[in-house]
């Protein structure tokens, strides 16, 4: 009879990682998943052909922004997004969000609405299912004509979150009247002059070709002062008292999503500003320029949502947005 | 002076946890075996739920590091945002 002897045999690996990853995170060292899904992932070389339909650049060319950097890969996302993990977020998220559309429908919290909270609710949010849809094709247009996969990859989730709120906002608009209040939130947006501001806007920004003032125009200055107005301002200081409370819970994900994106956005902006004074001015004056643009498309929302107080809460947002600038070391 | 230690299964998510820990705790010493991370400090460890969602970029209830967790000594106090062994009692 023999015995068996059994014992635990150590096997290293023959490397931590991707030698492209190794290289840029100083040598040869377990790397994170974020890691591994994001650096040495951009195209950067034997293109052989200039895209056709826009021959000074190449397919994949940093100089299509006027940021410059040494190496596109300082815009890494705090809070380390890949695919797998930024779907698990998401879904864990939308789940949170059936659970409040089963909350507020089976104590039929919706019905309990007042007419004006309801007509409020409506004439606010329905417009800004197409405030959401420019954020999607805006960061879209970034993932396409950006450069590096932490800011291209980051802006395509983006893209799919903004998609996912005009999704929440049309679903709130039914759940809470007839489907024709879609129509009417649209009509708002194309023919009320209170829209118009904001729709122009918007519209400017859907045209622009640098991707990262692009950035700044939608993801810091307009979501930055928008979402706190809306979801902050109004739905929860302003419709709450009013007895809206089922308004706040089923748009949850909103302000939720703009406080974990804010800290992106941030890193973002000031990785870009901290590379060099040529990028600093630039981001200044373009966060200038859309800062004053923005109060000023949203002086007339404002009133819609909140009347006579809309410009005080818009002042305040405003001050807001300027101490969260100021954090980043720039001065406006 | 005694040591306490905490050990978890050697994985991409325990690493986090390690580093933080680390980070935490200067005189702490990392032992490896197969499969197997375990981490000695003299006489207090603490795992600080800050540090780690410094490093991993989200937020991080400690009850999580239960899924890794092989095995531990020392008394055991925990709280939202702190994990500490120590011989304290």
């Amino acid at each position: 009879m023999s015995s068996i002897d059994l014992q635990a045999k150590e096997i290293k690996p023959a490397r931590n990682t991707f030698t492209h990853v190794a290289k840029l995170i100083g040598g040869d060292k377990p790397a994170t998943r974020y890691q591994e899904a994001t650096l040495g992932i951009q195209p950067t070389q034997n293109f052989h052909y200039r895209p056709t339909w826009d021959p000074q650049y190449e397919i994949f060319d940093a100089s299509r922004s006027a940021i410059k950097l040494a190496d596109w890969y300082v815009l890494k996302d705090p809070r380390q997004y890949y695919y797998a993990n930024w779907t698990i977020t998401r879904a864990r998220q939308h789940e949170a969000v059936e659970a409040n559309y089963s909350f507020v429908d089976s104590r039929g919290l919706l019905t309990r609405l007042t007419d004006e909270v309801r007509a409020s609710a409506c004439q606010v949010l329905m417009p800004l299912r197409h405030v959401a849809w420019a954020g999607n094709m805006n960061n879209t247009f970034i993932c396409a004509y950006g450069y590096g996969t932490a800011i291209t990859a980051a802006t395509n989730f983006h893209a799919m979150d903004h998609l996912g709120i005009a999704q929440y906002l049309t679903r709130f608009g039914l759940a809470v009247d007839e489907p024709g209040v879609l129509d009417a939130g649209k009509n708002d947006w194309l023919n009320d002059p209170r829209w118009q501001v904001l729709r122009r806007l918007v519209e400017d920004t859907l045209v622009m070709k640098d991707p990262m003032e692009m950035f700044v125009a939608q993801n810091l200055c307009i979501d930055g002062m928008l979402y706190p107005l809306i979801y902050g301002s109004y739905i929860d200081e302003h419709l709450t008292l009013k007895g809206g409370t089922a308004v706040a819970m089923l748009t949850s994900f909103m302000p939720e999503w703009h406080d974990e994106c804010k800290r992106w956005v941030d890193a973002v902006v000031k990785a870009c500003a901290v590379e060099s004074e040529e990028n600093k001015v630039l981001m200044t004056e373009w966060i200038r320029a859309w800062t004053d643009r923005v109060q000023a498309a949203l002086a007339p929302v404002a009133e819609i949502a909140l009347g006579d107080h809309g410009q005080e809460a818009l002042a305040e947002v405003r001050e807001t947005f300027n101490a969260r600038i100021a954090k980043l070391g720039l001065t406006l | 002076m005694s040591n306490v230690f905490i050990a978890f299964q050697a994985n991409e998510e325990s690493r986090p946890l390690v580093d933080a820990i680390v980070a935490d705790n200067p005189e702490a010493q990392v032992v490896y075996s197969p499969g197997l991370v375990k981490i000695d400090s003299p006489n207090r460890l603490v795992v600080r739920r800050e540090t780690i969602e410094e490093i991993i970029g989200r937020k991080y209830d400690l009850q999580e590091l239960t899924v890794n967790l092989v095995t531990m000594t020392g008394n055991l106090e925990e709280d939202d945002d702190e994990f500490v062994l120590s011989w304290q009692h």
